[in-house]
């Protein structure tokens, strides 16, 4: 005896075949894949029904067959007989000592830098713009928290022409009509304060502390809705700039914006930019405190200053008096956490960086 | 030499079919006089079949419920004769602007250009249907011949050389008076061939019979030139004419449009045709002027004349209104009358490279309208196009991928729409010294750009790994202890950046601009904070005008 279903997918209820599967039977009957009815014991959609409904059991069986044999079987090739996904292309990061770790950029690829603050990332992605737009390319910084000083990427040899600034903050037109209405609105419902009937009836320590706390908070709404509304406009401007195409590397520096912001972005995002730069000689480079993107990203730099206590300890020796020091550069350290580039080179290298004047 | 004639027949009802191409199925009748004493001048073939006829008044056509009206537009058959010199102009330099209808121009030489003559005249036939225009067309040994068989044939007619008087002789003598003479010469038109039906004489054929010294002496000099033109033998030069580049199209309306959507149902169809008239002259444009004539309704001044890159989303919500409120809130809130009777509402679209792409124009100012409304119902649509050589790029088979420019132009303005009109661009650093001596500038990417030229690799990356500033826009005011005059603990507002100074160069006085108003002066300290874990350091500014200490970035 023989029962119908093997398994079906979520979407359609398409029953899979691998092609080296298919026994002489269900070839002779193409559309229907049939399999013994023991089989199919313990399965949770289809265990046996409890007493009293075997009829309903039979009907949903009857019914589940007839759609089984109309759909044809969806053919699953095999993951042996996958194509293997070409090695992308690496270009170099403009730092010699970055490519001997990660072997350059992968084009086609999403790559996530992380750090603190003076470790070095936006170094990093100066170094890597000034390289694209050496090799002629046009590039694209969406900067979600308008960071980039000019004069610093003027000094890194970036061609500026071929550099698309996108400013993300707070005076967009869209943001300004939102606020508006927010506005309007706020002035037909009143504050909110002024109407808490706890906040008229008490003293005025309370009523005071009371205007701190929702002053906190409100300061605290503020940064959170700010930097919400950066990332939306970092994941709209990214969105477009992917579609549009044409671009060497293009970045989004969301380093200054907290983590916790960072991490909203949904992971189906980052697998839509991946895959919207798949097949594609773009560079997609996320500069970030801590990774964000998870396994959509194809390498995973992590940077952080060499020794930093050490390094400020030896400054603070040295220094005396203050006009005598100067700001030479950073030591900077990267490790590379993840690549999905088949290479085993050392896992961490370490470089300086030079401020401009230092000469 | 061949000539080639392009004939417009019924061209009130073909200026308003190109405007309106959806009436092409429906019985049309043009309008043209002071109401209530309108008549209809022209009528289209659907009409004639439902007995509407020219001299009919608006009451009498009205009558027939099927029969669509439209009063006679100067704007549109200005439009139509514009695109039938274009249409020429595209095939040959020297052409006769014969009438409003009629163009005539020298095929002289064209053969080699575009083939036989027959394959001239279908050439012809095809790039005017593009532009929206039905012609006949006919080409002959002389331009009258050619003009003849224009208005007197349908479609695509080539006579060859010493054939004229064959071919032409079916023709009623009617087609050797225009439609269009005025008064007196249209009185004399008549008489004459009043005088020619009751000799008998019907078609050019026998026209051209007639002996001369008879007809001579009946009808003067005019007899005989009618004859030689009956005869296809007239023999002259054409007087050509310099059309000048202006590429205008514009619609007036019925009633007004408020709403977004329809408006763009309109400017599509404008920069169609200012598109294809722009094509057939291999010309683009850079440059797109956009006036609307709006209604007196809201109070706005004379002329409001805006002119910006466009920059809004792309989502045009087409419930919304030009005001750019909902369309209930709108009516509610109309200000009151305006002094001047037809506000202007203007805005200039410039492209940074020449473009040819009616989707693309058609996009940008949807974005552009979208965020810029023009205020007020609009009741006339006027388009103009700078026109501007087509840009010419080869690209290589080696050089890096670069953003189409089309693409490229309308992904600036919807990011601009998100982000603000001026923050998005390139780069332009000022002569200036100043901490913020940059300014944004359209970002154009062209393929044609030189690559820098290559440095050896060594000196290139040592020149990159420069550390970088990262500044906080704006800087962040911060309370500091001081020793002996230097730093020593820093508050600021963000808790990261604050704590004892462990280590600072400086400082550093920096000063600029002591001429203007905006005189700065500064003194400048790299410090190291610790924070958490790490040390970071950072750029502190002392202002010397203002006073006041200020976190200005991170090195980062």
């Amino acid at each position: 005896m023989f029962s119908a279903v093997v398994s079906t997918s979520a979407a359609l209820g398409r029953p899979f075949v691998f092609e080296d599967e298919a026994d002489g039977e269900m070839r002779s009957l193409p559309g229907t894949r049939q399999v013994p009815e023991e089989a199919l014991v313990g399965t949770a959609a289809l265990s046996r029904p409890v007493e009293g409904s075997s009829t309903i059991w039979e009907a949903l069986q009857s019914t589940i067959k007839n759609q089984q044999s109309r759909i044809p079987p969806a053919r699953v090739t095999s993951a042996s007989r996958l194509e293997v996904r070409p090695a992308p292309e690496m270009v170099s990061s403009g730092i010699p000592a970055l490519d001997s770790l990660t072997g350059g950029l992968p084009r086609g690829c999403l790559t996530e830098i992380c750090g603190p603050a003076s470790s070095g990332r936006t170094t990093v992605l100066l170094a890597a713009l000034a390289a694209a737009t050496r090799r002629g390319e046009y590039c694209a910084v969406i900067d979600a928290s308008d960071a980039l000083d000019p004069h610093s990427a003027a000094a890194s040899g970036i061609d500026l022409d071929r550099l698309l600034w996108v400013r993300c903050g707070e005076d967009s037109p869209q943001r300004d009509r939102d606020t508006e209405e927010k506005e309007k609105e706020k002035q037909k419902r009143g504050c909110p304060i002024s109407r808490a009937p706890f906040a008229r009836e008490s003293g005025n320590f309370v009523q005071a502390k009371f205007n701190f706390d929702a002053k906190e908070n409100m300061a605290r709404e503020n940064v959170s809705r700010q930097s919400e509304h950066r990332l939306e406009q970092v994941l709209r401007a990214t969105d477009l700039l992917l579609e549009s195409g044409g671009f060497g590397l293009i970045v989004l520096d969301l380093s200054d914006l907290p983590s916790q912001s960072a991490r909203r972005i949904p992971l189906t995002t980052w697998f839509r930019f991946r895959r919207a730069v798949e097949h594609k000689p773009t560079i997609l480079l996320a500069i970030e405190q801590h990774p964000i993107a998870g396994s959509c990203s194809t390498l995973l730099l992590q940077l952080g200053t060499q020794n930093d206590s050490e390094e400020a300890t030896q400054r603070t020796q040295i220094a005396n008096p203050t006009h005598a020091n100067l700001l030479d550069g950073l030591n900077v350290h990267a490790e590379l956490s993840r690549s999905r580039i088949d290479r085993k080179p050392a896992h961490s290298v370490a470089f300086a960086t030079k401020t401009a004047w230092a000469g | 030499m061949p000539f080639a004639c392009i004939y417009v027949p019924n061209f009130p009802i073909a200026a308003a079919l190109r405007a309106e191409p959806e009436l092409q199925a429906h019985p049309l009748a043009i309008l043209e006089g002071k109401p209530p004493l309108e008549k209809v001048i022209a009528v289209n073939a659907h009409a004639e079949h439902l007995t509407i006829t020219p001299g009919m008044t608006k009451t009498q056509a009205e009558l027939c419920s099927e029969l669509v009206l439209r009063a006679r537009s100067a704007l549109q058959e200005s439009s139509a004769h514009a695109a039938l010199l274009d249409c020429a102009q595209s095939f040959s330099p020297c052409v006769e602007d014969a009438a409003c209808d009629t163009v005539l121009l020298d095929l002289a030489g064209m053969e080699s250009l575009f083939g036989s003559l027959n394959k001239i005249s279908r050439a012809i036939f095809d790039r005017a249907a593009a532009l929206g225009l039905k012609t006949n067309i006919a080409i002959a040994s002389n331009p009258d011949a050619a003009l003849l068989a224009a208005r007197g044939f349908s479609g695509v007619t080539v006579i060859p050389a010493g054939k004229e008087a064959e071919h032409l002789g079916s023709l009623p003598v009617e087609v050797l008076f225009s439609d269009r003479l005025e008064d007196e010469e249209k009185k004399s038109a008549n008489c004459l061939l009043e005088t020619l039906a009751r000799w008998g004489i019907r078609n050019l054929r026998a026209l051209a019979a007639l002996p001369i010294v008879a007809l001579s002496e009946r009808l003067g000099q005019q007899g005989l030139h009618l004859q030689k033109l009956a005869r296809g033998a007239v023999a002259r030069t054409l007087v050509p004419i310099e059309a000048p580049l202006i590429f205008e199209e514009a619609v007036e309306l019925e009633h007004p449009i408020v709403l977004l959507e329809p408006l763009a149902f309109l400017l599509n169809r404008l920069l169609e045709q200012l598109c294809a008239r722009l094509g057939s002259r291999a010309l683009a444009t850079q440059e797109l002027r956009l006036t609307l004539e709006l209604s007196n309704l809201t109070g706005i001044d004379d002329e409001s004349v805006n002119t910006g890159i466009p920059s809004e989303n792309d989502t045009v919500d087409s419930n919304k209104n030009l005001w750019g409120q909902p369309l209930s809130a709108a009516r509610q809130s109309e200000a009151p009358l305006a002094h001047s009777r037809h506000p202007k509402f203007t805005r200039k679209l410039n492209l940074p490279l020449p473009m040819l792409d009616a989707k693309v124009f058609l996009k940008l100012l949807q974005l552009d309208l979208n965020a810029h409304p023009p205020g007020a119902p609009i009741m006339k649509i006027h388009l103009a196009a700078e026109p501007a050589r087509p840009r010419s790029a080869q690209g290589g088979l080696f050089l890096p991928p670069s953003p189409e420019p089309e693409k490229l132009e309308l992904t600036l303005a919807r990011i601009a729409g998100i982000v603000g009109e001026h923050k998005v661009g390139a780069l332009e650093l000022l002569d200036t010294h100043h901490p913020e001596g940059f300014r944004m500038r359209r970002f154009v990417a062209e393929v044609a750009r030189k690559i820098p030229p290559k440095k050896t690799p060594d000196a290139a990356e040592a020149q990159s790994a420069v550390t970088a500033l990262r500044r906080f826009r704006p800087p962040l005011r911060a309370n500091v202890t001081l020793e002996n005059g230097q730093p020593a603990y820093l508050v600021c507002r963000r808790k990261d950046v604050q704590g004892d100074v462990l280590w600072k160069a400086g400082p550093w006085r920096f000063s600029g601009d002591w001429w203007e108003r905006e005189a700065w002066s500064r003194d400048e300290w790299d410090l190291a904070l610790r924070n958490g874990e790490t040390v970071s350091f950072y750029r502190l500014v002392h202002d010397l005008l203002g006073g006041g200490w200020f976190v200005e970035g991170t090195y980062d």
